[in-house]
């Protein structure tokens, strides 16, 4: 589903990226770990399609197109969907109306008349049920003055809503009490499927206990140093990465 | 002929020509007002009050300025610039002529009728002789010059009690008749104790001829009332406004004047308040959304004379392509005015390269015991939320104007007549080139 080929990025003349390989296959779910400033959220963002970044090497292919000229909205339209480390906050615009609009700017992308009125409040119903999100957070402007962990509950209501093929999480788990981290959790698991795939970024083993992944990359300096199975994981958090740089 | 002189010399025609009906009273008005225009004459960039906007370019045209004919206008043809999705009063001029047709005034109770008619019966003498022309300015030329003409416009006296049934419109057409037309419309909006009243007006030119007009307002609320006048500027690219608005508030009263800018070649608001009473509360709102060499001017002055006073200011300003606007918020709080709430916010958005905006707060206060606040801001469209709302499938343009949207939801918010604020909703979406899947 994805393809990424020796991937280098950067902002002005400060590489950040430095030559990543990585392939994401339908139905697989990948952790990204690595210290502080190793270029994860990059990464996310690069992928995403931030003009922020400039991309000075290699490609990011997705099922078999590149899209490094595509634009962020065309990217998501195709299926890619990032949950921000830092969700940005948007007054004046509420939850509700800010999900509708993106739904039916994809739907009008892929040639789909709009979703009625209907159906989009039963949508709305269902998945924040599935995240056990006060309703109220809806009507909102958008993460304005939410806290941390609403912010990130709100970023996975989202994901439910637009239904990725791809999903990034970047970080979703920080700031995420015990209990809010397995209703996170159990609204990835439910969105997993064999035509789907999760890159999940994160720090910590615990998320890992909750979303599973088949693959675990260690991310150092724009690189991916180390891949393994879900026990590197463990091993990362037993032994931290010196060992390994 | 410059068209000072060409202004000067037509008084004069209008004045041998007996063209108004005037008692002594108003002819020594009228002189005066001329007179000081005459010193005065129009205001250019050395004037202070003016030092942003220049009037050079909608000065050279060769105006013509009187109304000869009542040109025809069907119903149909400019219903859309009424809100008539509601019941109304309507006072109509067409090219500065009073149209019966389109109009539709009342007597029954109250007075919502025509400036000219009020000038000329007697049973009106007193309430002129009482308001008219007692809070215009006559430090300002421009004034000076509308009262100097003054023939036609809204009149509108609403007696003690009267909470009216619906809103006023007031509406000018400039058909094109002419090939460049001055027009000064003159309004004049007495609400007695306990009234309430909205009323809506807007300026609309149907060619592309030029249209210059010097509109003048003053509004007196008494104790208790509740004024909201809200003005539509979506003008075309030819029609430049000048508008000044003199508000006089009794103890008690809550006022509003609201100005949406989104349409004209230049655009000149005078908002001015003057508190006579306590516990008075004052609302001016106004947002320009401006593109290609639109030039928008917000000069407001809030004068707090007594104590326990409010007054809450919210302009905002978009400003795309070459547009300029200008925001000058003068707030002067007496020393007698003691316990006053002054509270003033201007925020604008730059998205145009060569977009300029001169915003200039003036607190003057010479009370201890008051709070007052002001922020000003000019920033420019956030890319880390352009990059948020793409990521998520918003496209460009619709993310853009959703944001934007949202900068200007906060005044749009404070209309109260929720069919107008649909109308003003829609024209945003119009200026910014946009249709949302819902209105905010
Ligand atoms: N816009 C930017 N301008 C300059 N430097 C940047 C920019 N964005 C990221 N960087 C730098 O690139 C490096 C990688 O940052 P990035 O946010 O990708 O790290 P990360 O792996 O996500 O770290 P963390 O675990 O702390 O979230 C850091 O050194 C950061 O300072
Ligand atoms: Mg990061």
């Amino acid at each position: 589903m994805l393809k990424i080929e020796n991937l280098h990025a950067g902002v002005e003349d400060k590489g950040i990226l430095k030559g990543i390989n990585l392939e994401v296959k339908a139905g697989e779910v990948h952790a990204i770990m690595g210290p502080n400033g190793s270029g994860k959220s990059t990464l996310s963002s690069v992928i995403s399609g931030n003009e922020a970044f400039e991309v000075t090497d290699g490609d990011v292919i997705l099922e078999d197109e590149s899209v490094l000229e595509l634009s962020p909205d065309e990217r998501a339209h195709k299926g890619v969907f990032m949950s921000f480390q830092y969700p940005i906050e948007i007054p004046g615009v509420s939850t509700t109306n800010f999900i509708k609009t993106a739904i039916n700017e994809k739907r009008k992308a892929n040639g789909e008349e709009e979703l009625p009125a209907k159906d989009m409040l039963k949508l709305i119903r269902e998945k924040s049920a599935l995240l056990e999100m006060d309703r109220k957070f809806l009507s909102r402007s958008l993460n304005e003055g939410f806290s941390g962990g609403e912010k990130k509950r709100n970023e996975i209501f989202q994901m439910a809503m637009l239904e990725p093929k791809l999903a990034i999480l970047d970080e979703t788990d920080s700031g995420l009490d015990i209990d809010a981290l397995k209703i996170v959790a159990n609204g990835v698991n439910k969105l997993r499927t064999k035509e789907n795939a999760v890159i999940v970024i994160t720090h910590y083993q615990r998320l890992l206990d909750y979303i599973v992944p088949d693959f675990v990359h260690v991310l150092h300096d724009g690189k991916i140093v180390k891949s393994g199975g879900k026990e590197l994981a463990l091993e990362l958090e037993a032994k931290g990465y010196d060992w390994i740089k | 002929m410059s068209l000072k002189d060409n202004l000067i010399s037509s008084f004069m025609v209008m004045e041998n020509r007996g063209k108004v009906d005037l008692d002594s009273g108003f002819h020594q008005m009228r002189s005066e007002a001329i007179n000081a225009f005459e010193k005065q004459g129009f205001p250019t960039k050395k004037d202070e009050e003016w030092k942003y906007t220049s009037l050079n370019s909608v000065l050279k045209h060769d105006y013509s300025i009187f109304p000869k004919s009542e040109a025809a206008v069907e119903f149909k043809e400019v219903k859309k610039y009424f809100v008539h999705e509601i019941e109304t009063y309507k006072i109509v001029f067409i090219d500065g002529v009073y149209s019966s047709f389109l109009s539709e005034t009342t007597h029954d109770g109250y007075d919502i009728c025509l400036m000219s008619a009020a000038l000329k019966k007697p049973k009106y003498k007193m309430v002129l002789d009482n308001y008219f022309n007692t809070i215009a300015d006559k430090e300002n030329s421009i004034t000076n010059l509308n009262t100097a003409f003054t023939m036609e416009g809204a009149y509108i006296n609403i007696g003690k009690n009267k909470v009216l049934p619906k809103p006023i419109q007031i509406v000018n057409f400039y058909t094109g008749s002419e090939k460049d037309i001055l027009l000064q419309p003159r309004n004049l909006v007495v609400v007695g104790e306990n009234s309430h009243v909205q009323i809506i007006e807007r300026h609309q030119s149907l060619s592309d001829n030029v249209v210059l007009t010097n509109a003048v307002t003053e509004i007196f609320a008494n104790k208790r009332a509740i004024v909201d006048h809200y003005k539509i500027q979506n003008d075309n690219d030819n029609a430049s406004m000048i508008d000044s608005t003199y508000v006089q508030q009794k103890a008690n009263s809550i006022v509003s004047v609201n100005t949406y800018s989104f349409g004209g070649k230049l655009t000149r608001n005078n908002v001015e308040f003057f508190h006579e009473g306590e516990h008075i509360e004052s609302h001016i709102n106004g947002i320009s959304i401006l593109d290609k060499k639109q030039h928008v001017d917000n000069h407001t002055l809030i004068h707090h004379k007594f104590p326990n006073c409010e007054s809450f200011e919210l302009y905002k300003g978009i400003f795309d392509a070459s547009s300029t606007g200008v925001f000058n918020g003068k707030v002067i709080v007496d020393q007698e005015a003691q316990k006053t709430n002054a509270f003033q916010q201007n925020n604008n958005i730059l998205i145009g390269d060569k977009a300029t905006i001169n915003a200039k707060p003036q607190l003057e206060i010479f009370a201890d015991d008051v709070k007052c606040s002001h922020g000003c801001t000019i920033g420019q469209l956030d890319e880390s939320a352009m990059f948020y709302m793409q990521s998520r499938g918003i496209p460009e343009k619709e993310a853009k104007a959703l944001l934007l949207y949202a900068f200007g939801n906060e005044v749009v918010e404070k209309i109260k007549i929720p069919e107008l604020k649909t109308r003003i909703t829609k024209l945003i979406a119009n200026k910014l080139g946009v249709k949302l899947g819902f209105e905010i």
